[in-house]
């Protein structure tokens, strides 16, 4: 019994136990919260201010290390609006060049934003503004000057691919809890889509700040303060020199150049025309260069090379001869009759001998021929099921890299269009139609669009002989190579030869399209392209990739309302190619005559 | 005979009122603060589901229902279920060993379906009831070495289970149910060599080894040469000696070979040993920016600044002593630590007036895990002790914890309510 009694006991052990732990926790607080002042001090925000250490975003090089986009200072003035009170505000607007309503709109939107987080309240000020105020902050509590970079582009190219930078909008404040307002993020182009890796990670420094608003040090000597990571450095894939000479080219037209290394999918060259300088859409100029831009009728805000679709033409009839050679319906011997203009259903605009073989059919581009390809490809596979027939040259066709975008680095692709069988079933009804019907498609006319950025691609398709790999714009990321998956087509490569024979003879042979602008010794192989359209004269296209042997560039060309392929595309095209393989311009006369012509 | 007639009738008769208002208060005081730590001007309304407090509202109805359906049971099952309850929560502890979820570095989440609980939050009050079972036979008799042994191994097997799902926080919960054996006959010594065992860990960690180990000599050689006594003294000297020096050194082995990098080094800035690190000292000093900064009477309700900077991180779950300290002052603490310890006294009292030793055992394993998570939590947030991450019973945000802690609490108030009976 003393026995129990003496274990009852014990329960004012624990009790005394869970009461000293308690005790210690009130002593503790009663310290923190009552008698020491470190803590209210600590938290009073006026006195310790978060400073962001912005990175500089990571550069940016052309394929032989030429810098194209860099980085420039910048000073933005930024606001508490917690922390705002008796104030000059005449005199600071008077210092900050703005009006007292622009001054209220401001404070209205940073307090909206957040009462307590710094947002900006005037950007990019001048140094000299800059200079007066840091000597005059401290009358103004609750504003203070952030230091940040900017982009500056020594060349005004590629202002489509590489894209802008911009103050983050509320989404992407929303989206991403890294994001504060007032920062900084990729937009479009490169800059979008490597956003993670040029952003770097922004650092924090917190500072302390007396009442009158100045810095007195670090807080806890900088235990607390949180690093930056400078962004990291791109190495794109585009040749400056190609590229420039392409914008030179483009002056004053409407349409696109892709250059693509086909080995490795990389960019050389792309442009889309007209364009814009880069640097104009920098800082605080930004939003009203943007609205100025977006409102030209030429709009040249409009990424061509990747965004605008066009039927490919000519260009076209590469494609169903290799479908035609895949599938078995047609052999590199197989002749179709061409009756010139009095061709039914096509007629045919060149005059030539007839019947043609495939290769000569490419050589003069012989449109009856290619219908007859056409036609047969899809009748001969269907075994008379329309859609089944239809549905195999169009899985061919696609596995070009047509009808879809791009897994790559370039953001807002568009499709483009390769027609499915059901949509000519809604069209025309089930049983309402055959080859005879989309005969349009033989020739690359129709419902066919493809994007220039796609053209370029079959160009490389053709030039490896089957396989192509996602065109990209940037070879690496802090010296790390980018990794891009080996896409292989659905045509054996013995096809391609095939029709590269007919390629060859379009710029090599006697009566080819291209003739007019081969090189002294570079075989060219391409084909040329004129396509009708709504808006006036025909597009004038090309593709082409050289050297035939072992090819180290594909190239599309489109240039809307020009004309025929062989009159613009085509000598565009090769100057682009004499350049990068021979780093020159040896037709000087020829160049000129391009970069100064005027097609818009 | 007409008063039994009537308990059976009402499952409610007998409950402790005062546990039960504890409760309630702590819930609802919890569910505010919450609330507070989230507050912001988007989602204002306190129901919205979209947030930690709307969620939160639900797994206050769901502890509701569940404490009624547990005064709702027949008292015998507790004891008699005691077991078949532990196996099931030892076997979903292995279960998410292998199919668990990882949240932030502990695997110790079971998703299903839309919902994913953590039953390390469950096997307290399932070792608490095994435990009361097992010493609670008469036939058991706890100075004999086999019943301590299996009385430990109970208490160690989900210890050990959770420390390897990487959950140290709720391992070291189960140390308190050393409370519980004290109060079952283990020896005053064992809590006194427990807590030299601390001390020595703290000193080993803050001092070299050898200075330690020459101070505990010179110590121990001080204490012989006073006594007059030295009859066999001598050899105990040098046991406590030897057992002092091995803790010392294997102190230093698990410290630097067997805790992890952020659990060292959340030691080594509570220690104040370790200063230029970013992380783990940052989130303890903007909690104490917090608590300290609320002053005597507070900020008010939802007037917290260092919350609305989001400079605490988990505020509303580890963390929500962070809001209470800063919104609620010192006055806010101070109630809120005596409803905590009037809940644990209460339940300590009530323990020693059961008839049946099982719940007795029950009750003070309930006040033993509440006050572990107590004193780890609080103590953490201003800077006691190193940042282990365990909620704050019956008010952080969480519902395997909150629905676990009701669970814990309500089977004792139906024992108690029932105390008369033969249980």
């Amino acid at each position: 019994m003393s026995q129990l009694s003496s274990h009852s006991q014990k329960r004012y052990v624990v009790s005394g136990i869970i009461i000293a732990v308690a005790a210690i926790f009130i002593l503790k607080l009663f310290y923190m919260q009552v008698i020491s002042d470190k803590y209210k001090i600590l938290s009073e925000s006026n006195v310790r201010r978060i400073v962001t250490i912005y990175p500089a975003r990571g550069l940016i090089y052309d394929r032989n290390g030429r810098k194209i986009v860099s980085n420039e200072e910048a000073y933005d003035v930024m606001v508490v609006p917690r922390q705002v009170r008796n104030i000059d505000t005449a005199e600071l607007c008077q210092l900050l060049e703005i009006d007292m309503q622009s001054f209220t709109n401001r404070l209205n939107k940073a307090r909206q934003y957040s009462p307590y987080r710094a947002s900006p309240f005037v950007e990019q000020i001048s140094k000299t503004t800059y200079g007066y105020l840091q000597e005059k902050l401290y009358r103004f509590p609750g504003f203070f000057v952030q230091p940040r970079t900017l982009r500056t582009y020594p060349y005004p190219i590629a202002a489509h691919t590489l894209g802008y930078v911009g103050e983050v909008n509320q989404k992407e404040i929303e989206s991403d809890p890294y994001y504060r307002m007032g920062d900084y993020i990729g937009k479009s182009g490169i800059e979008k889509s490597y956003e993670k890796e040029l952003r770097g990670v922004k650092g924090e420094k917190i500072v302390l700040v007396d009442v009158f608003n100045r810095e007195k040090g670090s807080f806890e000597n900088g235990l607390y303060d949180k690093p930056q990571m400078a962004g990291q450095d791109l190495i794109t894939s585009l040749d400056l020199d190609l590229q420039l000479l392409g914008e030179k080219l483009m002056m004053n037209k409407r349409g696109s150049i892709v250059a693509i290394e086909p080995s490795t999918g990389e960019i050389l060259a792309i442009v889309s025309s007209p364009s814009y300088d880069p640097n104009l859409l920098v800082g605080r100029v930004r939003g009203e260069n943007f609205k100025r831009l977006s409102q030209d009728p030429l709009n040249p805000l409009f990424n061509r090379s990747i965004q605008a679709t066009y039927s490919p033409g000519s260009t076209f009839k590469l494609v169903n001869a290799l479908v035609g050679l895949q599938t078995g319906a047609i052999t590199p011997e197989s002749r179709f009759y061409c009756n010139g203009k009095a061709s039914l259903p096509i007629a045919c605009s060149h005059s030539h001998y007839s019947p043609l073989e495939l290769i000569g059919a490419i050589e003069q581009s012989c449109n009856p021929y290619f219908w007859g390809v056409f036609k047969t490809t899809i009748e001969k596979t269907g075994g008379g099921d329309i859609h089944k027939g239809y549905n195999i040259w169009r899985q061919n066709v696609m596995s070009l890299g047509f009808g879809n975008y791009f897994d790559t680095d370039i953001p807002n692709q568009v499709k483009g269009n390769i027609p499915s069988s059901q949509y000519y079933d809604r069209y025309f009804g089930e049983k309402g139609w055959k080859a005879l019907t989309i005969r349009s498609l033989a020739i690359g006319q129709g419902e066919i669009l493809i994007t220039p950025l796609q053209l370029a691609n079959q160009a490389v398709v053709i030039a490896n002989k089957g396989y192509y790999y996602p065109p990209h714009v940037v070879k690496s990321v802090q010296g790390k190579p980018t990794r891009w998956n080996k896409k292989q087509s659905s045509i054996d490569s013995q096809h391609f030869e095939t029709i590269t024979k007919g390629m060859y003879r379009v710029f090599q042979g006697v009566s080819g399209t291209g003739r007019w602008y081969k090189l002294e010794n570079i075989d060219i192989c391409g084909k040329t392209g004129t396509v009708q359209n709504p808006h006036g004269k025909d597009h004038s296209l090309c593709i082409a990739f050289a050297p035939a042997e072992n090819p180290k560039i594909a190239i599309s060309v489109v240039i809307e309302n020009a004309g025929f392929g062989a009159t613009w595309a085509v000598p565009i095209a090769s100057l682009m190619i004499e350049k990068y393989l021979t780093g020159k311009i040896s037709r000087t006369e020829l160049e000129e005559r391009m970069s100064q012509a005027n097609l818009l | 005979m007409n008063t039994t007639r009537y308990k059976y009738h009402n499952p409610f008769a007998g409950i402790d009122r005062t546990l039960l208002w504890l409760y309630f208060t702590l819930v609802i005081f919890g569910w505010l603060n919450i609330y507070a730590a989230v507050y912001d001007e988007i989602h204002k309304n306190i129901f919205d589901l979209q947030t930690n407090y709307g969620r939160q509202m639900i797994w206050i109805a769901t502890s509701f229902v569940i404490a009624m359906a547990i005064l709702l049971t027949d008292v015998k099952l507790f004891n008699s279920f005691a077991f078949f309850i532990y196996g099931l929560v030892i076997v979903s502890l292995i279960l998410v060993l292998f199919v668990g979820k990882e949240i932030s570095g502990s695997k110790s989440w079971l998703q299903i379906g839309p919902i994913s609980i953590q039953p390390g939050e469950f096997a307290k009050f399932a070792t608490n009831l095994a435990l009361a079972s097992y010493l609670g036979n008469i036939k058991r008799n706890f100075s004999k070495a086999g019943v301590k042994i299996a009385a430990f191994s109970i208490i160690l097997i989900p210890a050990l289970i959770i420390l390897a799902q990487n959950e140290t926080g709720s391992a070291l919960v189960f140390l308190s149910f050393i409370l519980v054996l004290y109060r079952e006959g283990l020896s005053a010594k064992v809590l006194i060599a427990g807590a030299i065992i601390i001390a020595l860990f703290v000193l080993a960690l803050v001092l070299d080894k050898y200075i330690l180990i020459g101070l505990c000599a010179l110590i121990l050689l001080v204490y012989y040469l006073t006594r007059r006594n030295r009859k066999k003294l001598h050899w105990i000297l040098i046991g406590i000696f030897i057992a002092t020096s091995s803790i010392t050194f294997s102190v230093d082995y698990v410290f630097h070979n067997v805790l992890q990098p952020h659990q060292r080094s959340r030691i080594n800035v509570l220690l104040g040993k370790e200063t230029d690190i970013k992380g783990a000292g940052y989130n303890v000093y903007q909690s104490m920016i917090a608590i300290g900064s609320g002053g005597f009477w507070g900020k008010g309700y939802l007037k917290g600044t260092q919350t609305k900077y989001n400079y605490v991180p988990k505020q509303s779950t580890d963390f929500i002593f962070c809001t209470i300290g800063e919104e609620w002052g010192f006055v806010g603490s101070l109630i809120l630590i005596g409803l905590y310890v009037g809940l644990m006294l209460r339940i300590l009292q009530l323990a020693e007036r059961q008839r049946s030793a099982f719940s007795r055992i029950y009750g003070y394993g309930v006040a033993s895990i509440i006050f572990a998570h107590f004193a780890i939590n609080i103590g953490m947030t201003i800077g006691l002790l190193p940042v282990i991450g365990i909620p704050l019973p019956f008010v952080s945000y969480g519902g395997s914890s909150l629905l676990a802690f009701t669970i814990l609490l309500f089977i004792f108030i139906k024992l108690d309510a029932h105390r008369h009976d033969i249980i």
